[in-house]
């Protein structure tokens, strides 16, 4: 079976809520939308306080080239601009709208019919995306119209449909295909049109064999898309280790993108946003999230309006654990922490975890034993040992020197070390620091 | 005999010629060094600890004595009669400015900052800072990892075990300005010592609404303006919800002190009102209940 | 709810390996050694071990607590490793005071002097054992041969090993040769030798539960061994008279001990497995030439203590393959 060469590990799955429908969840009562959801530079709102707003209305305007709109998954009045601590553990800016009944945007289509065919061109289908506020959905939040317009010198011959869903608890995207396989084709199929190109491989992990059944059953007519079961290991939904297990080539270190390797990735929660945008004239306004954990009583997915705070996803799966330790959004490998409950869903967010605090609590720093395991897990091939050494040393040169600029903060190095490091902590801000020199240098020549 | 005689005739002539070689080596290969250099570098603390900018104090001394003026160069570390001497050695003009220290901007404490949330993760300000906005719900105080502490070279910074705040010892500190530096937040700055040591300045650096500034911490500035007000010097500004007062303007009255609502602004170094002589105060400066920390490191 | 949350970053689960954990699964993978031994050597085997291992945990105890004031380090058991090499490269009957200077050396010098562990250069067992090799040549190079459980301790009765007797063959003494114990004898452990190097078979078990338990991984044992095999190999097919066939290399003296456990110690073996693999083939190349060429009988300790230095090095030179380096 295909899979990644270097590194990795076996966390693990506890896909508690793997066989769990997708259920929705109820209206908030206020919905909260921070400006900055995505890469690049923050949406800048445009509505005020008291303006009257309808499920689908755009608040917010895209911030500059690489930026994505903002629309309201609710209706009602903008209650204020104020500021939100969101995923990021951070404050910043958000619309908060009080929500009064759930009238649509007229444009929108709301029936289930599945919408076969579009006479859209390849730019309009950009257009449509862009206006619908579409950014990728696995948790990076890359702006979609801007992915799927790769640079001129690259030439796409492959697209590559990333449901590998490799972080333990994660079911989102496995239900989303489950129950929504036809949209998730035409989504494909639209895409395809827009890059220009007639290869799509759909990358499944292997612990999730009645997907894989499905979408070969429903790709078997279907030229141009593949289904690729690939071995259950983790990192394996990254971009990077993806292309590679798909296509056995390898992303060259940042500036470079897989674009320059000919292959542009998109999470399947993505392609189904944007078969609702291109079909159903429907802009980013809700998502499938998993709300799990060892301690919760209802783990379950719930397909959930974008602003709703966490606090009610939480309650509808039976409420936070006594146990609790930590709140994360996204995965245990590389979900954000989450200060309280107030935050909001938001379109990276593709879980909510409670772990409780005898797993989530790290033990005592010990001395590194050199032990090799750090190194043997790093799917970068990396020396994390060296590089947290090297980022506790303050020596940016030594860390550029041994590519610290090329690691994806997957998190398995510390995940496997015996000595308790906090490595990625060390790494990130070496790479925090690294990538300033590198700008500042950039900027010099 | 005949021996004893070859051995030191042979071991003696094999050092002769050596150190021929080795002499001849030296004045061939001479660096001309100016003496001045090695003058300042015997009056400097010898620390190394980069306030200055140099890469250690034997660069420091390089410049000082390459360059045309003493601009540019100070080493905080020297008391200021050494900087004349150093100036002198030199042949420069030498203008001292005012000696300063280092001043940690926040009375956040475990008392009067509820700690929400508990943050384990790797022991570095640096890193902390980056992650999220901390334990507290003030986003801008101290994070207490210590990146000052662990970044001092004269010991003049330490960790307070009970209010989880940093604390300068005035004696020693230099104002070489790597704790400022170290700081991710600019909580701790460097300001003039003036008289005695006497200094008034804001003890907060949250820049956050006032409701939010009050609920995060009961000791916080929440930008009401009274001190602004209230300052008959205009040595005080206002901006971004937080008060600043100009280390080169304020004249030390401590009227601001006395108006601010939140005991946000400490006096260090003062001795007791003459009012409250009378009573037995524990050698604790104003009206300040918990934000004694610099005033104990000043007793 | 009864805690405040956590707010440190990613990853925010670890999948639960711990120093100690490493650590007891060696000592479980050197426990069939030390059966064998005593069932070859007697109770000298087992009082040797046992005086090495208190030895070495008693020296850690007191250096951290009283010399270094700090908190003792014991708990991780990595003196109890240490103690179990550092008897298992002793023959059985050292005297005690041998054994407890030989503990003091391995942990204070090999060990904490460095800072403890994950800072020593150099294998603390080995450190120990060359130190005493060199102090006390005549009882490290006298060892008692095999006479089961009922041996004595002190009084054992000594012999040649068969690195001893492949070393005069090499001199040219071929009657040594018949001398030489049968390739089964060796490989069950029924010869004279060092406490822990004798059984091959049992040394063998342990890398068995090294590999399953993932403490260490096939790099560094394959590598030695198939070096020394190669290099045995070439010496045996040019002249088989002066130089015995390779198996006799890889069930002699301390090789299998050496390959298994020394040399696979964490903190001084190389970091990468390109690194590993040239690790190996250094200490096979130094072995074989100490064996053959050196006047020691066996090399294994020496050559892994140079290769403990070079250690640094390839860190330096070795790195990993990265991802994406072919394509840049």
């Amino acid at each position: 079976m295909k899979t990644f060469k270097i590194g990795g590990v076996h966390p693990e799955p506890n896909k508690l809520t793997a066989d769990r429908k997708i259920e929705t969840l109820a209206l908030p009562q206020q919905a909260v939308f921070p400006l900055s959801q995505h890469i690049g530079a923050p949406a800048v709102p445009c509505v005020q306080k008291g303006d009257v707003v309808r499920v689908g209305t755009r608040i917010a305007e895209p911030g500059g080239f690489m930026s994505a709109a903002i629309h309201s998954s609710v209706s009602g009045k903008v209650a204020k601009i104020d500021t939100v601590v969101d995923a990021s553990g951070l404050r910043k800016p958000a619309i908060f709208i009080d929500v009064e009944g759930d009238e649509w945007e007229p444009e929108i289509d709301r029936s289930d019919k599945l919408v076969l065919q579009t006479h859209k061109t390849r730019e309009e289908i950009l257009e449509c995306i862009k206006n619908a506020g579409i950014v990728g959905m696995g948790g990076a939040c890359f702006p979609t119209h801007v992915k799927l317009c790769p640079p001129k010198e690259c030439t796409i011959d492959t697209l590559i449909i990333n449901a590998v869903e490799c972080e333990p608890f994660l079911t989102a995207d496995h239900r989303l295909i489950l129950e929504c396989p036809d949209q998730i084709i035409i989504g494909i199929k639209i895409i395809l049109k827009a890059l220009g190109v007639d290869r799509a491989v759909i990358g499944i992990e292997a612990n999730k064999p009645d997907a894989i059944e499905l979408m070969r059953s429903k790709t078997a007519m279907v030229s141009g898309i593949e289904v690729v079961p690939l071995m259950m290991k983790y990192p394996q939904g990254g971009e990077k280790q993806l292309i590679e297990a798909v296509t056995g080539r390898q992303v060259p270190p940042p500036p470079a993108l897989p674009a320059n390797v000919g292959c542009v990735v998109q999470n399947v929660g993505t392609v189904y946003a944007i078969y609702e945008a291109v079909m159903k004239n429907k802009p980013l306004i809700e998502r499938v999230v998993t709300v799990t954990g060892k301690s919760v009583k209802n783990p379950c997915n719930l397909k959930v309006r974008m602003g709703t705070p966490v606090s009610q996803l939480i309650e509808y799966a039976g409420g936070m654990p006594e146990d609790t330790g930590k709140l994360v959004s996204g995965g245990p490998m590389m979900g954000r922490p989450l200060l309280d409950e107030t935050a909001p869903v938001v379109k990276g967010t593709s879980g909510v975890l409670m772990i409780p605090e005898n797993e989530a609590a790290r033990h005592e720093e010990r001395n590194c034993i050199r032990c090799t395991k750090c190194v043997q897990a790093c799917p970068m091939g990396l020396e994390p040992y060296l590089l947290a050494s090297a980022s506790k040393a303050g020596d940016w040169e030594c860390a550029e020197e041994n590519w610290i600029m090329n690691c994806i903060e997957c998190g398995c190095c510390q995940s496997t070390c015996p000595s308790r490091r906090p490595l990625l902590d060390w790494v990130r801000l070496a790479k925090n620091r690294v990538g300033g020199i590198i700008r500042a240098r950039n900027a010099k020549n | 005999m005949s021996f004893i005689l070859t051995a030191v005739l042979v071991l003696g002539s094999i050092g002769l010629v050596l150190g021929l070689v080795l002499y001849a080596v030296s004045r061939r290969f001479k660096v001309e060094e100016d003496p001045r250099v090695g003058q300042i570098l015997e009056l400097l603390p010898a620390a190394n600890c980069g306030g200055c900018g140099f890469p250690g104090c034997a660069a420091f001394a390089e410049a000082c004595v390459k360059q045309d003026s003493m601009d540019g160069l100070k080493c905080s570390a020297c008391k200021r009669e050494v900087m004349q001497k150093v100036a002198a050695i030199a042949g420069h003009e030498i203008e001292l400015g005012t000696e300063q220290v280092a001043v940690v901007r926040c009375s956040g404490s475990c008392a009067n900052r509820a700690s929400l949330r508990r943050y384990d993760g790797a022991q570095s300000c640096a890193i902390a800072n980056m992650m999220n906005g901390g334990e507290t719900d003030c986003f801008y105080g101290c994070l207490g990892c210590g990146d000052c502490v662990s970044v001092c070279t004269f010991d003049a910074i330490k960790m307070d075990p009970e209010t989880g705040l940093p604390v300068v010892d005035q004696e020693k500190c230099t104002a070489c300005g790597k704790c400022a530096k170290a700081c991710p937040r600019n909580v701790i700055e460097l300001r003039n010592r003036n008289k005695m040591d006497r200094r008034v300045y804001v003890s907060c650096v949250n820049k956050d609404k006032g409701p939010v500034a009050k609920k995060a911490c009961d000791v916080s500035c929440i930008g009401c303006g009274k001190c602004v007000k209230a300052c008959a010097f205009e040595a005080i500004t206002l901006e971004n919800n937080l008060a600043y007062i100009d280390p080169e303007k304020c004249r030390l009255c401590r009227k601001c002190v006395d108006e601010c609502p939140q005991h946000s602004i400490l006096a260090v170094n003062f001795p007791p009102k003459r009012e409250e002589a009378a009573v037995e105060e524990p050698a604790v400066e104003a009206q300040a209940p918990v934000n004694s920390v610099e005033q104990q490191s000043a007793e | 709810m009864a805690q405040k949350l956590i707010i440190s970053t990613s990853p925010h689960i670890h999948c639960g390996d711990t120093i100690e954990r490493n650590m007891k699964w060696v000592i479980w993978a050197l426990m069939p050694a030390l059966m064998a031994s005593i069932y070859v050597f007697g109770v000298g085997a087992l009082i040797v071990t046992a005086t090495s291992v208190l030895s070495c945990i008693f020296f850690e105890w007191f250096i951290t607590r009283f010399i270094l004031k700090r908190p003792s380090t014991i708990g991780d058991l990595s003196a109890v490793i240490t103690g179990l090499l550092l008897a298992f490269n002793l023959p059985s009957n050292l005297p005690l005071y041998m054994i407890v200077v030989g503990a003091l050396v391995a942990i204070g010098i090999g060990k904490m002097a460095f800072g403890g562990l994950g800072n020593n250069p150099f294998n603390p067992a080995l450190v120990g054992r060359v130190f005493l090799l060199i102090s006390f040549p005549a009882k490290m190079t006298s060892w008692p041969v095999p006479a089961g459980l009922t041996a004595s301790y002190i009084d054992a009765q000594t012999g040649a090993t068969p690195l001893n007797l492949i070393g005069q063959i090499a001199g040219g003494n071929t009657a040594a040769a018949d001398q030489l114990p049968g390739l089964g004898d060796l490989f069950m452990g029924n010869t004279g030798g060092c406490i822990g190097e004798v059984s091959a078979l049992m040394l063998l078990i342990g890398l068995v539960v090294l590999l399953c338990s993932k403490v260490i991984t096939w790099h560094i044992p394959v590598s030695i061994l198939a070096t020394v095999t190669v290099l045995t190999g070439t010496m045996w097919l040019i002249n088989p008279v002066l130089y015995v066939n390779p198996l006799y290399h890889l069930l002699s003296g301390g090789l299998m001990l050496g390959a298994i456990f020394m040399a696979t110690d964490y903190v001084t073996s190389p970091m990468t497995f390109k690194g590993m693999i040239w690790y190996g083939i250094g200490i096979g190349f130094l072995t074989v030439v100490i064996r053959c060429f050196g006047s020691y009988p066996e090399g294994m300790s020496f050559a892994i203590l140079i290769m403990n230095a070079v250690t640094p090095l390839i860190n330096n030179w070795c790195k990993p393959k990265r991802f994406g380096e072919s394509q840049k």
